[in-house]
């Protein structure tokens, strides 16, 4: 496993920087926020980067995609999260695409994936119910009626769930709220009779919502892999979903910390840079050194999933763990050390403190990786 | 077949050749010099033909005795010598620290002179760098060499060094412009340990014991030919040295660590599970102690990782920029894991000697009191806060 990019890898990187850094910097995040716009982001960018190829980096070649792999994809969202751009790439781009990739028939992949490709599709994934992430507490049922099923219950947190037009949803065929067996993902879409969706307002802007299934009818034939086994294809996915969204908060963190070490070598008191005081230069070292080892976490997650590891599950779990413990560090130093610029909305670095708690919360917080690691190392 | 691929297999069918049996089991390692002693007559076999290969050093050159492999070749002798568990030839600070910056620093014919014999273990080097009165402040030192015809006559006393009653050799820092700024004066001087000038005495530590000793400087001589890196230019050797030796320190996080990716679990969790018990899922009954077990198992899976994409950024031979945050966190770190273990234990984790603990519970005790040297030697864990602040943030000084 090598722990550093390739040429084509780093090529990738280039470009995605160069383009968010010119296309989409923080002032266009502003705009999409202080526009209240109603898609949460903005339609032309999106075409944009689906040009550029970034919605089939997970999509086999054979369905139009790239399948440029997740080291690929983990330099885009890591540049992603350094520009706070607002976009359905995690949606559809991860999500959407392993999601179909890993569960769906032929006729699924061959319908949905191409259109993943050409940005013509957004998906999302409707699977929380309560406040905290617990992949298996489902109690949204689906009940079966000849060839059809019936979906009702509510789903929050559905990242992109406003803006999707297809949702894929995990709901109960079988057994009690908490079993892992019994849960069937199912394909709808979003204009189906008996959902109602309602956008959410994040602290960090990002795109989410409640959906409410109000017996949603839909085909046995929208059926994401088989009846009962759909845990096997969410942990799949989830894995996935996780180091793609750590590399983003380790964009995140890296933005803050760059941003706090230009200040440490700007802002001047008592006569000198605040930089040069040691009560702030150890702990810069000390954010420097969690960064490195989230780096190489992070990197080292997204080769796992390429390699087909198989410690991958562990390895998703490292990568949110390290990332999520290092966001909260970072982020939580970048403020105060900025002084009173910190909390104000004009600086930046404010906005990276509230995509830090939002993206902590998607798929598992850093304690729920803690015990996850556990519970897989066997003890 | 690529020609890695024709070195791997040559280098397996030497190994199997070559390394005696006994070498193949865990046990201690050889540090050669003068006065040897082997624990086992296989012991020198294997060192004696590691280093006629110039295996003991593989990225060293060939003309210094080394074995001239590329960083690729080396991973695989590496690979190679753990897939049948040998053990490493030779342990010596020459290897680890003084070579690398002779090979930087020092004229072709130091070179050619102090080389090989590093590379055959010949010569057990010690370090000569902190004294009573300069730890932290390292350049503050004040061991004087004054020069008296062919010689340097040294007088001072030097601390924390470590095997300096076993070493035939030291590296030592002396001050040889009293009156430069104190960066400007120090030269990096190789002084012989077998004469009446020089005397060592042991220190012993909290753990009980210790590698540690002082070294006296009395009328000691050394030829000005073995002053390395210019007269007064000794700072800049003594830093890149430094460098080097950090990277050692800090692969101790990783020794005691375990990456975890070649084991399923850690040897915390084991202790955890012995010592604490386990519920009925199999956990470790004490939920508090179990989260810091699965904090302390990322950790070090991510810091392993961490050291390997360094050494993949880095080249060979060259010290990482990152060597400060790796000596940093390994030593923190592996601190942190002998306060886990000692927590995990209880009382049995605090007995000194004798009956009512077994010899792995005693030794527990005495290496956590150990670990506390780790943040301390080869720069204190706030010297290389200010190194990382400096040199790799760029904060500046004022």
């Amino acid at each position: 496993m090598a722990l550093i990019l390739n040429e084509e890898q780093q090529s990738l990187k280039d470009i995605a920087k160069e383009f968010l850094q010119k296309n989409a910097p923080v002032t266009h995040f502003r705009e999409i926020r202080d526009t209240q716009n109603e898609l949460g982001y903005d339609q032309s960018l999106w075409s944009e980067m689906v040009n550029l190829g970034w919605s089939g980096i997970l999509v086999p070649e054979e369905y139009g995609g790239f399948d440029f792999g997740m080291v690929g994809m983990g330099s885009i969202f890591e540049e992603m999260g350094r520009t706070l751009t607002p976009s359905p790439l995690f949606s559809t781009g991860v999500l959407g695409a392993t999601l179909i990739t890993l569960g769906g028939d032929e006729k699924q992949k061959q319908n949905y994936l191409p259109r993943i490709v050409d940005g013509s599709l957004t998906t999302a994934l409707a699977l929380e119910e309560g406040n905290r992430h617990s992949p298996f507490s489902i109690s949204t049922k689906a009940t079966k009626a000849g060839n059809e099923y019936k979906i009702s219950g509510e789903k929050t947190f559905v990242i992109d769930g406003h803006c999707s037009n297809l949702i894929v949803v995990a709901a109960r065929t079988e057994g009690s709220d908490d079993d892992a067996s019994g849960i069937t993902l199912f394909l709808v879409e979003a204009n189906t009779d008996g959902i109602e969706i309602t956008k959410t307002s994040m602290v960090d802007s990002r795109n989410s919502a409640n959906i409410k299934f109000d017996n949603v009818t839909v085909s046995s034939s929208n059926l994401l892999g088989e009846e009962n086994n759909g845990a096997a294809i969410l942990e799949e996915v989830l894995d996935r979903a996780q180091i793609a969204i750590s590399a983003e908060m380790l964009g995140n963190a890296s933005q803050a910390f760059d941003m706090t070490l230009d200040y440490l070598k700007e802002r001047k008191q008592f006569g000198s840079v605040i930089g040069t005081f040691q009560a702030l230069q150890h702990r810069a070292a000390e954010m420097y050194s969690e960064l490195e080892l989230t780096k190489s976490s992070v990197m080292a997650a997204c080769n796992a999933v390429d390699e087909n590891s198989n410690d991958l599950k562990r390895m998703a779990s490292l990568a949110k763990y390290k990332a999520g413990e290092t966001n909260y560090l970072v982020t939580n130093e970048a403020v105060q050390m900025h002084g009173g610029v910190g909390v104000t909305d004009e600086y930046d670095v404010g906005l990276y403190l509230k995509r830090a708690r939002v993206t902590e919360q998607i798929f598992g917080n850093s304690e729920y990786h803690l015990d996850r690691y556990a519970t897989l190392s066997e003890y | 077949m690529t020609d890695l691929q024709t070195f791997r297999e040559e280098t397996r069918d030497w190994l199997e050749a070559n390394c005696p049996q006994e070498m193949r089991k865990p046990g201690d390692v050889a540090w050669g010099g003068r006065n040897a002693q082997f624990s086992h007559p296989d012991q020198k076999i294997w060192l004696e033909k590691m280093g006629e290969k110039g295996w003991t050093c593989p990225t060293w050159p060939s003309e210094y005795g080394g074995g001239g492999l590329s960083k690729e070749e080396n991973k695989i002798l590496q690979e190679e010598m753990g897939a049948i568990g040998a053990r490493s030839p030779l342990g010596s600070f020459g290897i680890w620290m003084l070579g690398p910056a002779l090979l930087e620093f020092a004229n072709e014919e130091q070179k050619k002179e102090h080389l090989p014999p590093i590379v055959r273990g010949e010569v057990w080097w010690c370090q000569g760098y902190s004294e009573p009165g300069s730890g932290s402040d390292l350049a503050s030192l004040s061991t004087k060499a004054v020069k008296d015809g062919d010689n340097y006559v040294v007088n001072g006393q030097k601390i924390w060094t470590s095997y300096a009653d076993k070493a035939d050799k030291i590296f030592c820092l002396v001050r040889t412009g009293p009156q430069e700024p104190k960066h400007d004066g120090i030269s990096f001087l190789l002084i012989d340990m077998d004469q009446p000038g020089v005397t060592t005495r042991p220190i012993t530590l909290i753990s009980g014991k210790s590698p540690f000793c002082e070294t006296f400087f009395d009328d000691a001589k050394a030829p000005t030919k073995d002053l390395v890196g210019g007269l007064n230019k000794g700072w800049t050797v003594a830093k890149r040295l430094l460098e080097h030796e950090r990277t050692m320190i800090s692969a101790m996080g990783l020794s005691g660590g375990g990456d975890g990716s070649k084991k399923t679990k850690s040897g915390l969790a084991e202790i955890g599970k012995k010592y604490v018990g386990i519920d009925a899922d199999q956990k470790i009954s004490d939920k508090a102690l179990r989260r810091k077990v699965a904090m302390h198992d990322l950790n070090s899976r991510a810091f392993g990782l961490t050291m390997q994409r360094v050494g993949e950024e880095t080249k060979v031979g060259a010290p990482s920029p990152a060597a400060a945050m790796a000596k940093y966190y390994g030593t923190e770190h592996n601190k942190l894991r002998y306060e886990l273990m000692l927590e995990a234990m209880g009382t049995r984790g605090v007995g000194w000697d004798g009956e009512g603990f077994s010899m792995e519970e005693l030794a527990i005790t005495r290496d956590w009191l150990r670990t506390k040297a780790n943040s301390i030697e080869g720069g204190t864990s706030e010297v290389q806060l200010n190194v990382i602040s400096k040199r790799v943030l760029g904060l500046p000084d004022k």
